[in-house]
């Protein structure tokens, strides 16, 4: 092939945004966010092992406006993060590689995500009332 | 290794591809995705159940057997399976050497550390030594 023929890059100002390519590059950013939201975890133990004022100082910043945003952003990021995940699992034994296959996985992932998060929340939220 | 099995026996007599450790590192992935799948699915219902409680109730839960060996697993899955995506995202996007090569250490190190403190955690809480 002449170099002149060769497919080049997408370059991003005229690019069509497609589900696959939009999914990929979330599973990435949603991989990153989880790896800094995961140091909440450890915080969150670690003042559980300290004593009541440090677990109360972790209660408040959950509890507050911006905690429960990054709570609510971790568990979007985790659970689309898993379900994408599982696809990309499945992809590695070889299956489902088709175009018509990645665009209904795309979907189904797209689903459970949102599935996934909103009982996590009314569960949470139902949890807190009672 | 299961790792050195993957590789076809042209690719192991060569030796090295040009990466050198690629298999390793794609197939511990795997296997740490595949690990965090049950568990980051039990602690989020976990958590869920433990919304609003106090520290005294959080400390018990963490302290019995199961929980405690579950936080441990899911702390060593989460920072393996991290380090090893962040390396990659690293990787791709850095291009200078120098600083492609300090960050992945950085990224290392501090998934070591928060690994360590999270799983310290769990174990003094566990193990009683604290009040």
């Amino acid at each position: 092939m002449r170099s002149a023929d060769r497919p080049l890059s997408p370059h991003l100002q005229i690019y069509r945004w497609q589900l696959t390519s939009v999914l990929s590059i979330l599973h990435r950013a949603c991989g990153v966010a989880l790896s800094a939201g995961t140091i909440l975890l450890v915080w969150w133990l670690i003042a559980a092992a300290s004593g009541p004022e440090a677990y109360e100082g972790v209660q408040d910043f959950l509890g507050s406006w911006i905690g429960l945003l990054l709570l609510f952003g971790w568990t979007l990021s985790l659970f689309y993060h898993l379900c994408n995940g599982i696809r990309h699992l499945v992809w590695d034994t070889g299956h489902a590689l088709d175009l018509g296959s990645t665009y209904i996985g795309g979907w189904i992932v797209v689903g459970a995500t949102a599935v996934l998060t909103l009982v996590a929340w009314v569960a949470g939220i139902a949890h807190w009332v009672s | 290794m299961m790792a050195s099995r993957m590789r076809s026996p042209l690719g192991r007599a060569i030796g090295l591809g040009s990466a050198k450790e690629g298999v390793e590192h794609w197939w511990a992935q795997r296997v740490t995705a595949i690990a965090l799948v049950p568990l980051s699915l039990w602690f989020v219902a976990s958590v869920i159940s433990l919304v609003g409680a106090d520290i005294e109730t959080v400390q018990n839960w963490v302290g019995l057997p199961l929980p405690a060996i579950l936080l441990v697993l899911l702390l060593i899955a989460t920072f393996y399976h991290a380090s090893l995506g962040l390396q990659v995202v690293i990787e791709d996007y850095v291009h200078p050497e120098l600083a492609r090569l300090g960050l992945v250490v950085v990224v290392r190190l501090l998934s070591f550390g928060f690994a360590v403190a999270g799983i310290f955690a769990v174990l003094s809480i566990a193990l009683g030594s604290t009040s």
